[in-house]
């Protein structure tokens, strides 16, 4: 009410300072994590200058083997869609302060769904009937697998970290003793797979691409889970909860089920990496949906600060440093660990950054107290 | 884009038992061959395994010395998006014009929607999987390492005095199947009252694992171990440190038991990588498919270490002799482990015979169930 | 074959292989021990087993000297611990993620530097013979053990008792407890979780040296699967008790000893989950004996893990 008696010049001036702070504050997330990753490139570039390896060819091949022409850029992109939904998985029980590390597992058995449901389905039905039969088989069987995670964590009291990465090794095991047992594509002796699903079932590349679907999916997950995160009652609780369990309890927050439905969400989504992976890529779920992606995703997720949106630009640019790997392999003679090194330090740095907020000087309210 | 069926026993049995399958390379284009050729190579492992990748980067070594060829090398390239980035990377951006994809999971998809993709390129894969129905730029290469394998159970059978052989094997896939049969075989021809017991590790590479399985294998009374894991050298090397005897895998283990190595089953690539070359050299087209066993210098055996007796050198060489020639392992009468025949008495199976390629079954004599 | 003489078998093969599989285990899950009874959490040490296997097996190869390459891999693990520490001394910064972070790199480091030692062979670790006693050559083949089996022993005791009855372990303790009470007493929450982790990471470099150099001993980039976080888990469910740790790993190295020794006697059907075995177990056991309802005996209480 007050506001209402203040000149009109003053209160525009007030609302400059307050644009400009709100800026300053907005700004700090994207400057610092841009400032950390130009410090973890700065201090890759000595590490190569240790080893005796040129930086500037180090970049430059990334580049051209990453972002540099269109057909790299399909690479890249081709790699970021699993990254985008196993990000997923970490950054949404991130808002409630869980740090679940087995979101590959997820995206193992949920690949391994998609592929199992398909044997019986493929004869009888069209692919109208098979294809959401396999993506709902995929997403429910991640989603109770990390759902799993939550309830352990939050009914056992087990924590999150150690179960999800235990219930990893397990998933691998299910997926191994099926495809090399009751599910095994007799025809195919030397690579055990369940049978394949059939061109028909697979889901294409976007037209005018050789991108498969998944990166549109993941795009449109990113999205609608900031819209959960960030505009619902649902968020709002759940980043209550993450801030400080006892007070959203003592609020009456229903803290169990937020546990809960947020696991078996970010499992969901493992889960329909794993679908891709078998629909897009493979035609068939085997031991090759054990790629790593799960673990990578993980480094995604903190590096873009468990942000739904930025998670999107962290895995195109996660996504091009993993496709050029294999152009510095043979160019430069590196190693293909490289690529881990240069992960681990942007990892590190980004981590150290975390405690520049709020005490560098530029991004401090400077308007009204 | 996945083929379901396909009926490679007729194709196989129309080309000469799988020797040479030359019937298609009049189809070959010879536009993508001039007298310089890059060879791009993948590997699914690191190249100094002392395994399987090995005996790979021991042949690409070979091929680098050949005049006109460069060679462009990736290891470490899962079974997944990144088979098909690699190659494609490889073709775009170094130039190759022929690629060795030499890890079994690379053929189907990646090698045969590569080969439509780039019908200039020519892709060969390293393991009897090559239809007439697949891109006529595809092709497959591979050596019988079973042929070996016998030899060595031949030795093996001759140094045991428990009667107990161990064998640690990665997965129960038909070309590990295939070489347990054949080591069982060559035990029970000097020894009938052997037997060879199996421990399955599960995975490729796991070496505390398959130290685990040498010791439970030893422990049980076995006196002779051989493996078929992607690098033998811990199964080897703890043997070795038990007192008991070896045979090697891969490549040559001979310097990793000093006291205990028989001998050993080596695949021998640099022969056909050579002769790939020298057909590029020379403007010849390359065949779809070459496999073959000793007889065409693709597999070899270790030269005896200082556990092969004079008995065992003795009979290990006649076998060999007459495996060269085409004389038969699968000597009748042979039953599956679940009692039914395998071969009838007085029957044999050709060493080539496409059946055994569908191996998926072990036979009367090995202990696993 | 399942009669007496197969479950002897299988009962003997676990226990030779607790024996030859558990000192990693051991050394990792001191170090972890140690580091969060502090207060804080180190999930890091994979990569700092991983890169003390390959530090060890590089020294032991290039100067002959297993044992120096056991001392370099400790010093390796110390400067990973003490990164982590120094990190997470920074206000604002979660322990566990700085954790995964050290993997990654640790890891990475150590595959990039251990390409060239692949190939090589390295000298290895000796063994005591214990089993002078018995005419069994498997019983005695069981019993070679490693020096640093013992030593892990002897440090498990050293620790457990110091923690209970040394002025120093009483300060880590209350550090880990509660900082207040910590800074009350004059010590400095800082410097005690920054010397506990760097410990930590020297006895995980130590534990990594035991697997390139003795068992299985060899150098490849499979190494560990694993190992170092599986000795996270069974902290906990040791209840960051030292001489529980010793207990724990003596499972594990039974539990993973399973899969191999029952295909040994011709039991392979359901492999892979015999393999997953110590998976399944510390699972298992998590479930059955942690309760929501009350806080874990022994738990530090400025853990980020049980909070």
């Amino acid at each position: 009410m007050a506001e209402a008696s203040i000149e009109p010049t003053a209160r525009q001036g007030l609302m400059y300072s307050e644009y400009l702070d709100r800026f300053r504050r907005s700004s700090e997330f994207v400057v610092i994590p841009l400032l950390a990753l130009v410090a973890s490139a700065a201090l890759f570039s000595l590490f190569l200058m240790l080893v005796g390896k040129s930086p500037v060819e180090f970049f430059s091949l990334v580049w051209r083997g990453g972002f540099g022409t269109g057909f790299s850029w399909q690479n890249t992109l081709v790699r970021a869609s699993p990254l985008i939904f196993a990000a997923l998985c970490v950054a949404i029980p991130a808002r409630l302060g869980m740090v679940v590390i087995g979101g590959e597992g997820a995206l193992i058995l949920g690949g391994f769904a998609a592929g199992a449901i398909a044997i019986p389905l493929v004869p009888i039905a069209s692919n109208v009937l098979v294809m959401p039969a396999m993506f709902l088989a995929a997403a429910i069987a991640g989603g109770v697998w990390i759902g799993f995670v939550g309830w352990l964590r939050h009914y056992r009291g087990i924590n999150e970290t150690i179960s999800s990465l235990l219930l990893f090794y397990i998933a691998t095991s299910v997926l191994n003793f099926f495809v090399e047992g009751a599910l095994r594509d007799p025809s195919d002796p030397n690579k055990p797979s369940t049978a394949p699903i059939g061109a028909e079932n697979m889901i294409g590349p976007i037209p005018g691409t050789s991108v498969h679907w998944g990166l549109a999916f993941g795009v449109i997950a990113c999205l609608l889970v900031w819209v959960l995160m960030n505009r619902t009652t649902f968020g709002f609780a759940a980043r209550l909860t993450g801030g400080n369990v006892r007070a959203a309890q003592g609020q009456g927050l229903p803290v169990g089920k937020l546990v809960l439905v947020s696991c078996a969400l970010a499992g969901a989504l493992a889960g329909i990496a794993g679908y891709f992976e078998v629909a897009a890529i493979h035609g068939k779920a085997n031991a090759s949906l054990i790629a790593g992606y799960g673990f990578t995703g993980i480094l995604v997720s903190f590096l873009a600060r468990h942000n739904p949106l930025a998670i999107i630009p962290v895995a195109i640019m996660l996504g091009g440093i993993a496709s050029s790997g294999g152009l510095v392999q043979r160019r430069m003679d590196l190693p293909d660990a490289t690529v881990l090194v240069l992960q681990g330090m942007m990892f590190l740095v980004l981590l150290v950054s975390e405690t520049m907020y709020g005490r560098l000087p530029f991004f401090k309210p400077k308007g009204t107290t | 884009m996945i083929k379901r069926h396909f009926d490679r026993r007729s194709f196989l049995k129309g080309t000469a038992a799988g020797l040479v399958g030359l019937s298609a390379s009049g189809l070959l284009t010879r536009s993508a061959f001039a007298a310089d050729i890059t060879v791009g190579i993948l590997y699914v492992g690191p190249r100094d395994d002392f395994g399987w990748n090995q005996a790979h980067a021991v042949a690409a070594a070979a091929l680098k010395e050949v005049p006109g060829v460069t060679v462009v090398e990736e290891e470490n390239v899962p079974e997944t998006v990144s088979v098909s980035q690699s190659m494609e990377s490889m073709i775009n951006l170094d130039g190759a014009s022929l690629i060795f994809a030499t890890s079994f999971g690379y053929y189907k998809p990646f090698v045969l929607e590569m080969a439509a993709k780039y019908p200039d390129v020519q892709f060969r894969h390293a393991a009897p999987l090559w239809t007439d129905a697949d891109p006529k730029n595809a092709g497959s290469y591979f050596g019988y390492l079973d042929q070996a394998h016998y030899v060595d159970g031949i030795a093996a059978g001759l140094s045991t005095t428990t009667n107990k052989l161990g064998f640690v094997a990665a997965k129960p896939i038909g070309t590990v199947l295939r070489n347990i049969n054949s080591f069982t075989l060559g035990v029970k021809k000097v020894n009938p009252a052997a037997t060879v017991q199996v421990i399955f590790t599960g995975e490729w590479s796991m070496p505390v694992r398959e130290a685990e399985a040498a010791n439970a294998l030893i422990d049980a009374g076995c006196d002779v171990l051989t493996c078929h894991v992607d690098g033998p050298k811990v199964v080897i090397e703890t043997a070795e440190g038990r007192g008991i005897k070896t045979c090697g895998h891969n490549a040559s283990q001979a310097p990793l038991a000093p006291k205990g190595f028989i001998t050993g089953a080596e695949y021998k690539w640099s022969t056909i990588y050579k002769d790939y070359a020298a057909k590029v050299g020379a403007g010849e087209a390359l065949p779809n498919f070459i496999g073959g066993g000793f007889d065409k210098d693709f597999v070899q055996s270790t030269a005896y270490g200082a556990g092969a007796t004079e008995a065992a050198i003795a009979a290990a060489d006649t076998a060999r002799a007459e495996v060269t020639a085409g004389k038969p392992i699968f000597v009748g009468p042979i039953s599956k482990q679940d009692g039914s025949a395998l071969v009838a008495a007085g029957a044999t199976l050709d060493n080539y015979d496409p059946a055994l390629d569908q191996t998926d079954y072990l036979i009367e004599g090995v202990v696993a169930r | 074959m399942g009669d007496d003489a197969g479950f002897t078998t299988v009962l003997f093969a676990m226990i030779a292989g607790a024996i030859r599989v558990s000192t990693p285990f051991l050394f990792v899950s001191l170090g972890e021990c140690l580091t969060e009874k502090s207060g804080r959490i180190n999930l890091g040490l994979e990569g700092t087993l991983v890169f003390g296997a390959m530090s060890a097996y590089a020294i032991s190869y290039q100067t002959g000297s297993p044992w120096l390459g056991v001392v370099v891999a400790g010093i390796a693990g110390m400067m990973f611990g003490a990164i982590h520490g120094f990190i997470c001394k920074l206000p604002k910064v979660n322990d566990i993620a700085v954790g995964i972070a050290m993997m990654l790199f640790g890891t990475g480091l150590a595959f990039f530097f251990g390409k060239a030692y692949i190939q090589p062979a390295a000298p290895r670790l000796p063994s005591i013979s214990l089993g002078w006693w018995s005419d069994d050559p498997q019983v005695r083949q069981a019993l070679d053990v490693n020096p640093l089996f013992l030593v892990g022993i002897v440090l498990a005791i050293v620790l457990w008792w110091g923690f209970r009855n040394t002025r120093l372990g009483l300060i880590v303790r209350t550090t880990g407890d509660s900082a207040p009470a910590a800074l009350a007493l004059g010590v400095n929450v800082n410097v005690v979780r920054f010397l506990a982790t760097a410990v930590g990471g020297f006895f995980a470099g130590v534990g990594g040296a035991f697997l390139s150099l003795y068992y299985p001993g060899s150098w490849t980039e499979g190494l560990s699967s694993g190992q170092g976080l599986m000795a996270v888990a069974l902290v906990i469910f040791a209840r960051w008790n030292p001489l529980a740790c010793f207990g724990a790993a003596l499972l594990f190295g039974a539990a993973g000893a399973l899969g191999p020794a029952l295909q040994s006697i011709g039991i392979s059907r359901g492999y892979h989950f015999f393999n997953a075995a110590p998976y399944l177990m510390t699972l298992a056991i998590m479930i059955l004996s942690i309760s929501p309802k009350r806080s874990l005996k022994g738990a530090p209480g400025e853990l980020s893990i049980t909070k």
